[in-house]
């Protein structure tokens, strides 16, 4: 229990001093993972329309793959990620591995399945009958999608919570492709086991303390834009 | 009545193989208040839906406004000229006021007519007190009503109905019904009107579809229908109970005599010996006597003898069942219940004159 209590006191310390190495580490933190999120909206949410308002050939197969991915291991997609980016790799002429860029791709492949995921069933929990009703008063097909994104977007918010807390969580994926190199690819969980690993449990204990804060910073702000305005 | 608006040509609707819309023909006059009746799954809402553009039929063709609709072609603008309401108000999370602007912003219209069209639909439905209230916080009747102002205010050249009062509670329901019927009364718009309720088709049809099985059985103004139904499934569904299988035995006068079993009926009609027919009968047009009474012969000419076998309030009439070796139902006030004593058993005569059934001949 000393332990745990020293290494808080000191890792409040570090944080209240702000200091450098800390910041740096959550920035590229936040950065990192909030870039892959943006991403994973831009490719998950067209994606997850499409799977949940056409007919076509394949359509239940490829709604399970999504379904399927939103619970792969990060450690499994930090291999494939890693052996497509590695020198002799098919994108190794990239030359993008142990680099930011990496691990906003492979943060993105584990984000998008389950932004897509959730959109599927955020536009399935609508009222069947409302896309009929939409055309009914004059709307064209783009118009549909828009209305409908609409009224899912208190679920499509939870997708957005869903994907950023699986990025910003994840260590696997982030070690293999990232390297925790220093000042260069070291992100908040990274740096958490090699500063356990070390010893220095002030250290791991603020960036653990930072991670979540941040984790519920941003829930928080993404739970009061989804919920206000409502009444029970 | 003026000339057909919409036509359908030849429209069939499968799924999955399965036949659900057989319509050769059918025709929407310009200006009419057309019912569309049926029991459920009868085919009645992919009728709608196909008439609305909103469905593509498997086969055949949509004539709107004279010019064939290609279904495989931008239906946007031509289905931009309809309104759709159907059972559920289907309102978007909003003010009330946001969901009748709703079909006039899909149409980019400016926002000073909008503005203009949303406080005057509002007015027309009794609902612009509603203007900044969240559709969520709504009652089923309030809904609806902003559902309706959202379609009326399009100013639709064909407005589409189905079964917007069923999910009502009868008081809010009428109320409903008759302001709805103020406003096709007076605007004329051409309405299609999907309901299983006869007596919403009674009130608002200027021509009332019958349809059943996916096809449409009887087209016709509703006093023909209700009265003169062509078949004994339409019969049954407009409400006449006694339907009696009989055969023509002669023909006298204009007046034949119609063999049905246990009883010889005088039935009104140009009808020939040896016709097979159905006698129908609605319970209205059937007097009940004690037994012992004598009927005057020239008011009713049908008197059959049973005795009562079931009666079942309805409102403020009995609907009376009596078993005259074949069962006959009659529909008889309270009063004259009470009055005549109509429990279950008693021996009651059951008349009617030659000129109340309607008959329908067997092919």
């Amino acid at each position: 229990m000393e332990l745990i209590w020293q290494g808080t006191k000191q890792a409040v310390v570090l944080l209240v001093r702000g200091d450098p190495e800390v910041l740096r580490i959550m920035l590229l933190s936040l950065q990192v993972s909030g870039i892959a999120t943006l991403l994973s909206l831009l490719i998950g949410i067209p994606a997850g329309t499409i799977l949940a308002l056409s007919r076509f050939p394949g359509r239940g197969i490829a709604i399970s793959l999504v379904n399927t991915g939103m619970g792969v291991p990060p450690v499994v997609v930090g291999l494939f990620v890693s052996i497509l980016l590695w020198r002799s790799g098919p994108l190794g002429f990239l030359e993008l591995l142990y680099t930011p860029t990496a691990i906003v791709l492979a943060q993105l492949v584990i984000a998008a399945p389950v932004v897509t995921g959730l959109t599927v069933a955020a536009i399935q929990q609508l009222n069947p009958r409302l896309r009929m009703q939409l055309m009914g008063l004059g709307a064209s097909r783009l118009q549909v999608v828009y209305f409908l994104l609409k009224e899912a977007r208190l679920p499509l918010l939870a997708a957005l919570m869903a994907g950023f807390g699986a990025v910003i969580s994840e260590i696997g994926a982030s070690m293999m492709v990232g390297g925790n190199i220093h000042r260069q690819t070291r992100v908040l969980t990274t740096a958490t086991v090699l500063e356990t690993s070390r010893g220095n449990f002030d250290m791991a204990i603020a960036l653990s303390l930072l991670l979540m804060l941040l984790t519920f910073g941003v829930n928080v702000t993404l739970t009061w834009i989804q919920q206000r305005g409502r009444t029970p | 009545m003026n000339r057909p608006i919409l036509y359908l040509d030849g429209i069939t609707v499968s799924y999955d193989g399965m036949l659900v819309l057989d319509v050769p023909s059918f025709e929407v006059q310009e200006g009419e208040t057309l019912a569309v009746i049926g029991p459920n799954g009868a085919g009645k809402s992919t009728l709608l839906r196909v008439l609305g553009l909103l469905e593509r039929p498997t086969e055949g063709q949509v004539v709107f406004g004279g010019r064939p609709i290609l279904q495989d072609g931008n239906l946007l603008m031509d289905r931009r000229r309809m309104a759709s309401v159907f059972q559920e108000p289907l309102l978007t999370d909003g003010t009330v006021e946001a969901n009748v602007a709703l079909g006039l912003r899909l149409r980019r219209i400016d926002s000073a007519e909008v503005s203009r069209r949303v406080q005057q639909g509002m007015t027309t439905l009794g609902i612009g007190h509603l203007a900044k209230r969240r559709t969520r916080t709504l009652s089923g009747g309030e809904a609806q009503r902003v559902s309706l102002a959202r379609a009326l205010v399009l100013d639709p050249e064909v407005f589409l109905l189905d079964e917007p009062f069923a999910a009502l509670d009868p008081p809010t329901r009428e109320a409903l019904l008759l302001d709805l019927k103020t406003i096709l009364d007076k605007r004329r718009i051409t309405t299609i009107f999907v309901t299983h309720d006869r007596n919403e088709a009674l009130l608002l049809g200027n021509r009332v579809a019958v349809m059943m099985g996916g096809r449409v059985q009887q087209m016709d103004t509703p006093e023909r229908v209700f009265a003169e139904p062509v078949n004994e499934e339409v019969a049954r569904f407009v409400g006449i109970e006694t339907i009696l299988r009989g055969h023509v035995e002669a023909v006298s006068q204009g007046l034949a005599t119609v063999a049905v079993p246990g009883w010889m009926l005088e039935v009104a009609g140009p009808l020939t010996p040896g016709e097979r027919v159905l006698v129908c009968l609605r319970p209205e047009e059937i007097t009940l006597f004690p037994c012992r009474t004598t009927v005057s012969a020239s008011s009713a000419r049908n008197q059959l003898y049973g005795s009562v076998i079931r009666h079942l309030p309805i409102g403020s009439t009995f609907r009376v069942t009596i078993d005259c070796g074949i069962p006959i139902v009659a529909t008889v006030t309270r009063q004259s219940w009470e009055q005549l004593g109509l429990e279950d058993g008693a021996e009651v005569v059951a008349a009617f004159k030659a000129t109340a059934p309607h008959v329908i001949r067997c092919v």
